[in-house]
């Protein structure tokens, strides 16, 4: 995929860090206010695809091919169900999905015990998924084209 | 106003399936995404409209990217006696389940107003239960939390099917 004119280029540069820095904040503050793994997660990637659409696919360093982000995503999953498992472990009663760290005060931004940490997983997992895809789109198409 | 909007958006969908154009179509289609973030907003619900204003806007431009990438050609397509008659009974059909649509859903209460017991005992207790602020994320890894573990892993398994239906050459030996 080639990249496009030096206005798109330069717009892209100083915007998609913005959305990316918005991105890490919806899902930080998932148990506050709107948002949280899921929303955050697609804007996260929506800022890598601008990234990618702008300045075509050489800028982005494509020579680990699908690789990375398939990595990134199976072990965003993984670490979801080894938090989640490890409610069983902890205590007299274990349970899958327990949530045994101490809850803090309603509205701070460390509180609720594992919904933030669940949310920065999902977060990863639900970003890397759209960036594999989008790259599988770009990267076997140029297979092709070759 | 949700009225207007639904409106506005079967319409849009109308329009995308018989544009001549693929893009004008797409441009159609877009309609009815951004007519669903608004329909989430008037129904107060600002978490799915941030899903779904940023999913439709990705969409979109990869679609778009798709579309002026194709040879986009028209289809010198004739309406038939046959088309017309469905299309007629289409918009008949229309008309008379947004009638009884209406007449039915009237005698409900009002969206939102009248709370059942089963979400009382969530919305009640629930900022005390599980110690988020937002009750929508308190619900969604709190108490359905089994429910979101099936989300992310439909997810998965959905980049896993496009990795292994795009690889259209096989992976290199090394």
């Amino acid at each position: 995929m080639k990249g496009m004119t030096i206005i798109v280029k330069k717009v892209s540069e100083i915007l998609c860090g913005v959305i990316f820095l918005y991105g890490i904040y919806i899902v930080l503050h998932g148990h506050l206010t709107p948002g949280g793994g899921f929303a955050g997660g697609v804007i996260i990637a929506g800022a890598f695809i601008l990234l990618i659409i702008a300045n075509g696919s050489e800028k982005v360093s494509l020579k680990r091919k699908e690789t990375g982000t398939s990595f990134t995503e199976s072990g965003a999953i993984l670490a979801f169900l080894a938090v989640a498992a490890s409610g069983m472990v902890v205590g007299t009663v274990g349970l899958f999905f327990k949530n045994y760290l101490p809850k803090g005060h309603i509205g701070r931004l460390l509180s609720a015990g594992f919904i933030p940490v669940y949310n920065i997983v999902v977060g990863i997992e639900v970003s890397a998924a759209l960036i594999t895809v989008f790259l599988a789109f770009v990267i076997f198409r140029e297979e092709v084209l070759k | 106003m949700l009225l207007v909007i639904l409106v506005l958006m079967i319409g849009g969908a109308i329009f995308s399936l018989e544009a001549r154009d693929l893009l004008s179509a797409v441009v159609a289609y877009g309609i009815v995404g951004f007519g669903l973030v608004i329909c989430f907003l008037i129904l107060q619900a600002p978490d799915l409209a941030l899903v779904q204003i940023v999913v439709e806007t990705i969409t979109l431009i990869i679609m778009v990217a798709v579309i002026l990438n194709s040879t986009r050609k028209e289809l010198g397509v004739k309406w038939a006696s046959k088309t017309v008659a469905y299309i007629v009974g289409s918009f008949v059909f229309l008309i008379l389940f947004m009638y009884f649509f209406e007449k039915v859903t009237s005698v409900l209460s009002v969206f939102g107003e009248h709370l059942l017991r089963m979400s009382e005992a969530y919305i009640e207790p629930g900022a005390k239960d599980t110690g988020s602020a937002n009750l929508v994320t308190g619900v969604i890894f709190d108490y359905r939390g089994y429910d979101t573990l099936g989300e992310a892993t439909v997810l998965f398994t959905a980049v896993m099917g496009v990795l292994t239906v795009m690889r259209l050459k096989g992976r290199k030996e090394e």
